[in-house]
Parts: C-alpha cells; structure tokens; sequence
C-alpha cells in the first residue's frame, strides 16, 4: 500500500486552530513536500455536516484511499470522520486525526511555531496513514443475562429495572437478607417517610420478581471473561439452614440461648441470637446460623468434631417443626456456583467511618457517644428501643444533644480529605427526629459548611433550625470529654469568635461514609479501578459516569462515592439502562484496535517465547496462554494469546514483549516507526 | 477580648424574649453577612451587625446588650431592606437598645449616644417635636465635653432660619404626650 493516494484536510476550528496556525500554508506545504498527498484543503469547521460532506465527496472524487483529518483530539471526532468514511466505502481504519489544536495551537501562541509545527503533525500522520491496514470490528455474542452485586437500595433498583426489561438477573448478597443500609435508616430526607416503609416493597418486588434469581449469605469468588461473556463464581456460605425447607416460623431464634450477641444490624445497640435474622422484614425471612458464636460451633471447633456431633446445644434444631428433615443442617458446607452473565453491576455500598478513629471525640470510648447510623437505630420504630430515643448508656432521656458534623469527612489528617455529601441533610433530619421526640430537648449542631445541594434539601435544613429550634454553631469540635454524667463538648462559633462548651447529654457523630474495607478486593476480582479513597471509579466523570473501567461492567449507589437515596437510585436506574442496552443486542461490535501475538508458519509457530510477561503488565487480563500442540496431541511450545473480547488495546504487552511478537493493531511497530521517522528525516 | 459561650447561654431563652418584643424571629438569619457589607457604620463598631444576631440566636445577651454597635447603628435600614431572609436587622437594634438600658447595660463609650437619645425625646415630649437649640442645649448640659463640639456650624443655622431661638409646640402636644405615657 506504498503508494496510497492520500488527502489531507486541515481544519480551522474556527478561529482554535486558525489564530496561531496558518491552515492554508499547512496545506500547501503538505501537497508540495509528501509525495503521494494527491490532494489537500482547508475547511472552517471539517466537524459541520458540509465539513463531512466534503470529505466524502473528495475521497469518491479525488478516489483516496487514505485520509487524513488535520483538527482537535482524536478523542473528540475521529468518530465521525470514520463514519464519514464508512458511507464512501472507505475501510475507517485509513481514516486518521492529526491532532493540531490540543497539541499545537492551543500551546503555541504564534503563528510561524504553531504553522511548522502543525506541518511536521500532519506529515507524520500523512506517513503512518500510508501503512495502515484494513480492519474489521471484532464480533462478540451476548449472554443475555445480568449479575448485581450487592442487594442495597442500588441493587434492588438496578436488579428490578433490568428484570422489567425482560432479562434475567442474578442478585448476590452477602449478608442474611437484602436491603442493605436503606433498611436501616428511620426516616429519610428531606420527606422525612418511613425508611423501611418505602425499601421493603421495593425488596419483596425483588423477591417475587421471576426474572430475579437472589443469592443471599454469598460472595464473588471469581470473575472471569469479557464483555457480553463473564463467568462468575458465587460462594454460597453455608448458612447452616436450608432455604427451601424452612419457613421462618422463628421457633429456631426463639430458643437460642446465645442472647447477648451484638445486632450488626442495629449497629451494636441492641443484641441477637445466634440463629437469627438480621430484622423483621428480611427477605429471605429465614434465619441463618453465625458459627462465630454459636456455641455448639465453637465446641465443635475446640472438639475437633464435625459440628453435628457435637451435643452442646441443640436447641434451635429439635424447635425447628420441619419433618421429616429439618431444614437446619449444622454440617451444610460452603457450595460455589458457577453462572453465565453478559454484563455486570457493582452496587456494594459502603460503610460508616469506625467510630474508634475519632479518641478526641470519645468514639468508642464512651457508651453515649453515638455514630449517624447508630441514631438511626435509636430512633427507628424496628430498633432496639423501639424508637425511643434513650441514652445506650443508662437508658434515659437526652435532654441535650449535640450533634457533630464532618466527622471523618473533609479530614485529610484522617485520611478522608473528600465530603461525604450526605451528613448535612441527614444531621438535619436527626435535630428534627429528636426534637419530634423529645419536645423540651436541645440539639445543638456543630458544622463547618452547611451543604443541602439538592431538591428541597436547602428549605428541610433552614425549616431544623427555623421551625424545630435547632442550633447550629459554625466551628469543628475539638474535644468531647466525660464529666461526670454528662459529656462535655468543647466547640467554637467562629461566627462571633467565641469559645463554645457544652454540657450535653449524648453526642452524635455525622460519621463519614467510606468505601467497604474489601472494595480493593472486588475491583481487583473484576478488573476495574479504584481511586485513591477506594470508592469505584467510573471511565469519565462527565460523560461516563456509571461506567467502570472494564467493558460491560457497570457501577451504582455509593460504592462509587458518598451520595443520598435519590441519586443512588437514578444511578442505578442509569446503570441498568446500560445494561439493557447491552443486552438488546445478539452480538456486540468491538473497535478492531486490539494486541495480537504473532503465528507463524511451523516449525516456528510464533516468535513468542512464552515468557508471560505480558501476563503480568496486562490490566484487563487479557492474555491467555495457548499450547501449540503436535497431531499427537504433545505439547510443542505455550505461548500467549490475545482474548479480543477483554483486550482495550491499550498496548502495554505490545511494548513489554521482548521478542517482539506481540503488535497492536491499528499502532503497529511499523506505523508508530514511519510517524517518528517522518520527523527525524527532516 | 475572648467569648465564652457555655450551655448556660445556649439554654437560655434570649432569643425567645427578642422574639416577644420584636417580632422579629432571628432563628431565620443564617448569616450570610449581607447586612454588615452593606452598613455605613460596620467600620466604627465593635461587633458587626450579623455578629449581633448570632450573640441573639447562641444566647450570648451579656455581647449583644452590652456592644456599642447597637448604639452606632444609624438605623438606615439599609441592612432590613436588603436582608435575603427578611430579618429586621435595624428594628431589632431598636429592642436591643431598649433592653440594654432597661438592664442597665449601656455600653459607657457611648454615653454621648445615649444621652443623645434622651434629649432628643425630652424636646419631642415637652413640645410634641424636636426643638433643635433647646435639645442640643440638653445635651451639652449633660455631656459638657461636648460643649464646644460643632459649635461654627451654629452661626451658619441660625442664619440660615435652621434654629429658632423658641421653641415652637405643635398642635397636639398633649397628644404626644400622651403616648409618652402610655410607653412608660
């Protein structure tokens, strides 16, 4: 293909490319030095349906067969320069941007540099359009099945939208019962509606929802494959119950003696049984054994015995009324499962900052200093007081409560330099819930920022201070300190420059929102990025914000970052539009810009030597190995294999291989080779 | 000079007993500071005016009766007709320099203010309006330091027919005073 007949078209941009670059000597130099370039112009904007009409009547005209777009990134409009292309006949692939605007007249203030510059851009361009190949997108089929991780409000969202949209969904949970933190919270703002009241419709939707299959009391082990073909391996941990033969009658937690187990749930305000379920409305409403503290588990573990024979404790099997087997089974094991999926959600949540982290603030220290989720409990009509609000440590009633915000949030000396976003508005509605509760109490607020950016959020926090009475003081807290019974809080207003001490009888902790201590582990499992905080990182801020760093691996709710309800379940609700879309077609389209690792003709086979460092640099797991095998089926040499499907074409294996037998497709060595020697040569 | 405010102030029902006498509910501000950069007088007080609502709203009554920023305030109304809240920043300033003196908390750097205010409303009492010799004449009585203050500007008045040498009684002078009463 030496002898392409090449155009070359150079954008203005309208004045971007046009003040510091002069497009028409580009132009000329270009046709008058590149032997080949048959033809070159300048258009005003080459992006504007005449700028592609030109370009394609001049490749039919002029019969081109290589092209090259002088204008902005590539990341902006070598799509539709390509499609351009397609309608002429043109394979897109002989279609490439020389990019002079981002990297040349946006840096270049005068016209001689940015004109020389924007000369030597094309030119290389002009070389590497020479020895481009043709190429076809890559074709992937679809398995029309969907996997949620995670069974929060995000997940159940996404789950259900992508069940009504007629595909099948697999749910993996891995505590007792779905609802995740939703179902914890009292009331939510800034409607202040029954929290449980709104999430569990939505959770028993999920549950009889024949499209959704649920796995709850389970974990990811593995994930592997690409987009539209995962295979993922759920670990099912033995829950010591049999789901299908019980009934959640309750006889079974009803008789556990192991009473003083502290409730996760009711984030350690109240206790649990040993055999229990997490909450009243847990879905599956069947109970699950927690072989930590069990004691006949433990007496099986000291023994060295298998749980069954172990004669303890065997209260909650003889309660249980299933005949003629009992749907308890003290021996059940840990079972993996293996599923087919086209398209993956993340929606593992978060977690609320551990109180320890806070010693000035007394946090873990003293019983009546509380964190965010803690008070939900408290003052939740399912918590341990049945929402009276009492003070955990002698039960009576605060009369004054203070209430801290940015606890762990905006704290970069903590290691959480971010906002948590949420605290604001739900510290607001706790000074309501109190003062609903307690009528003569005080709540007194200590902020930094008051930040209810949202749909009536600003009038719900104006209405805690305006209506409820409660009082907000602008400055952090330094030192919460115990005095006899009550706790003294050590503030600043730095409204009026004053010194703030409070005698108060409990004190809440806006506690930050983090990401889930194994968040790290499940990125790695599913090959996606996390930034720096450990929350999930979407590929675009902007424009991409539910997408992971994998294809056909999506992200919702707060696993990705701090956000409320609402946003939570738009996210999820826009995640789950992805997937269907993904899943509305039999096969998927990849751009050909893929690695490829060379095969040759025996005795060779391919340079490849096997060394697997590829392997290793490979962010996408996108290298398999292969055995080249004889007719007798001995192996004659492994060496590496591209998966089309996984590979992003990034191009690291390409430069790691030391044999160099790996190109990537579209940047092979050959053409990356011609771009730079058309510069050095001149 | 250093501000404490303890659960005490908090506690305390300040806020509340403004609200009575004024109307004016100052659970609304959330100082934003638009009344302060908007004051002619911020400069010369000791505490801005959003400072004064918020010693109202922590309960901080010792700051706010005894600041002299609710003596320079010019009562413009310049703070009242901007606030984004509605809150009436200058009619609060009012109650508050009644307060102040009723509890005997006037801040002494500005007595000449206060003393000002007395003799402005003694004329307005005795003659139903405001007799501009005989009240300076008041005031310069009280406060002798002030005797010599503005004095070239007389003359000027005088010639001007700006300042009478009697005083001149409305018609319902009886009336005035009456209400006078009836505020005591």
């Amino acid at each position: 293909m030496g002898n392409k007949k090449i155009g070359v078209f150079v954008c203005h941009c309208g004045t971007n490319i046009s003040a510091t670059v002069d497009v028409e000597k580009v132009a000329e130099e270009t046709k008058k030095n590149n032997p080949g370039v048959s033809y070159t112009t300048t258009y005003k904007y080459m992006c504007s349906d005449p700028g592609q009409k030109l370009l394609r009547d001049k490749i039919k005209e002029e019969g081109l067969d290589g092209v090259v777009v002088a204008a902005c990134s590539p990341k902006m409009h070598e799509h539709t320069f390509r499609n351009a292309a397609i309608k002429t006949g043109l394979n897109p692939y002989h279609v490439e941007i020389s990019n002079i605007r981002e990297q040349c007249s946006w840096v270049h203030p005068e016209i001689p540099v940015g004109t020389e510059k924007s000369t030597d851009l094309v030119r290389m361009m002009t070389e590497k359009v020479r020895k481009d190949k043709s190429l076809n997108a890559i074709k992937v089929p679809v398995t029309k099945r969907a996997l949620v991780i995670g069974g929060g409000i995000a997940g159940i969202q996404a789950a259900l939208d992508i069940a009504d949209g007629g595909h099948e969904v697999i749910m993996v949970e891995r505590e007792a019962s779905i609802g995740g933190h939703m179902a914890q919270l009292s009331e939510t703002f800034p409607t202040l509606d029954c929290s449980q009241c709104i999430m569990t419709p939505k959770m028993v939707e999920a549950a009889q929802n024949d499209n959704i299959t649920m796995h709850t009391w389970s974990e990811i082990e593995s994930v592997d494959g690409y987009i539209g073909n995962f295979t993922v391996k759920i670990r099912k941990k033995a829950r010591s119950v049999d789901l299908d033969l019980c009934t959640g009658c309750s006889s079974c937690w009803q008789v556990c003696p192991c009473s003083k187990i502290k409730s996760e749930f009711d984030m350690g305000l109240g206790n649990r049984t040993a055999i229990y379920i997490p909450f009243p409305q847990a879905i599956p409403s069947k109970p699950v054994i927690d072989r930590e503290n069990c004691i006949l588990f433990k007496d099986a573990r000291k023994k060295n015995i298998k749980p069954n024979d172990s004669k303890v404790c065997r209260k909650c099997i003889d309660a249980c009324p299933i005949a003629p087997v009992k749907a308890i089974d003290y021996n059940q094991e840990d079972e993996i499962i293996e599923v087919k999926v086209g398209a993956i959600i993340v929606a593992t949540g978060y977690k609320e900052l551990e109180d320890g982290l806070y010693g000035e603030y007394g946090g873990g220290k003293y019983e009546d200093v509380i964190t965010g989720l803690q008070f939900e409990r408290l003052a939740s009509a399912s918590g341990p007081t049945e929402g009276v609000i009492k003070r955990p440590s002698d039960g009576k009633e605060p009369e004054i409560v203070v209430f801290i915000q940015c606890v762990g949030s905006r704290d970069p000396a903590k290691g959480c330099s971010y906002c948590s976003k949420t605290c604001c508005m739900y510290t607001a509605k706790h000074t309501m819930l109190y003062k609903h509760k307690v009528h003569h109490g005080h709540a007194f607020v200590f902020y930094i920022d008051i930040r209810c950016a949202g749909k009536g959020y600003e009038e719900f926090s104006q209405r805690a201070i305006e209506e409820e009475g409660a009082t907000y003081l602008r400055g952090r807290v330094s030192r919460v300190y115990k005095k006899g019974e009550k706790l003294v809080v050590l503030g600043a207003d730095t409204l009026t420059g004053s010194v703030v001490e409070i005698e108060a009888d409990m004190v809440v902790l806006a506690s930050a929102m983090k990401a889930q201590d194994d968040a790290m582990e499940i990125a790695q499992k599913l090959s996606i990025q996390y930034d720096k905080d450990k929350f999930l990182s979407e590929i675009h801020p902007k424009l991409k914000p539910v997408e992971s760093s994998s294809a056909g691996i999506f992200l919702a709710g707060t696993c990705q970052g701090p956000k409320d309800i609402p946003e939570t379940v738009a996210q999820a609700g826009a995640a789950a539009s992805k997937v269907l879309a993904l899943l509305s077609s039999d096969e998927l389209e990849r751009e050909p810009v893929v690695a490829r690792v060379d095969r040759q003709l025996p005795p060779v086979f391919s340079t490849c030597i096997g060394c697997f460092y590829c392997q290793k640099v490979c962010p996408y797991s996108a290298i398999e190995s292969e055995d080249i095998k004889a007719r007798d089926g001995s192996v004659i040499k492994t060496v590496a294999r591209v998966n089309e499907g996984l590979c992003q074409g990034c191009g690291l294996c390409a430069a790691t291989c030391r044999s160099k037998s790996i190109e990537l497709d579209g940047f092979n060595d050959e053409q990356i080779y011609a771009e730079i020697n058309a510069v050095e040569f001149n | 000079m250093k501000i404490k405010i303890t659960t005490k102030e908090l506690k305390s029902d300040f806020a509340k007993e403004v609200e009575e006498r004024s109307g004016i509910d100052v659970k609304k501000c959330y100082q934003c500071g638009k009344c302060t950069a908007g004051c002619p007088v911020a400069y010369e007080m000791d505490y801005m005016p959003n400072q004064i609502i918020r010693f109202v709203q922590i309960g901080a009554r010792r700051e706010a009766l005894t600041s002299r920023t609710i003596w320079l305030c010019a009562s413009c109304i310049t703070c009242t007709t901007r606030c984004p809240k509605e809150v009436k920043i200058a009619e609060l300033m009012d109650v508050l320099r009644e307060m102040s003196l009723e509890e005997g908390l006037a801040n002494p750097l500005e007595k000449n203010i206060t003393t000002f205010h007395e003799a402005f409303l003694n004329s307005v009492k005795k003659h139903g309006r405001i007799s501009e010799l005989w009240m300076l004449n008041e005031y310069k009585m009280k406060r002798p330091k002030t005797a010599l203050q503005d004095l070239i500007v007389g003359p000027q008045m005088l010639s001007k027919g700006k300042l009478s040498f009697l005083p001149h009684d409305i018609k319902g002078k009886d009336a005035v005073k009456r209400i006078f009463e009836k505020c005591k």
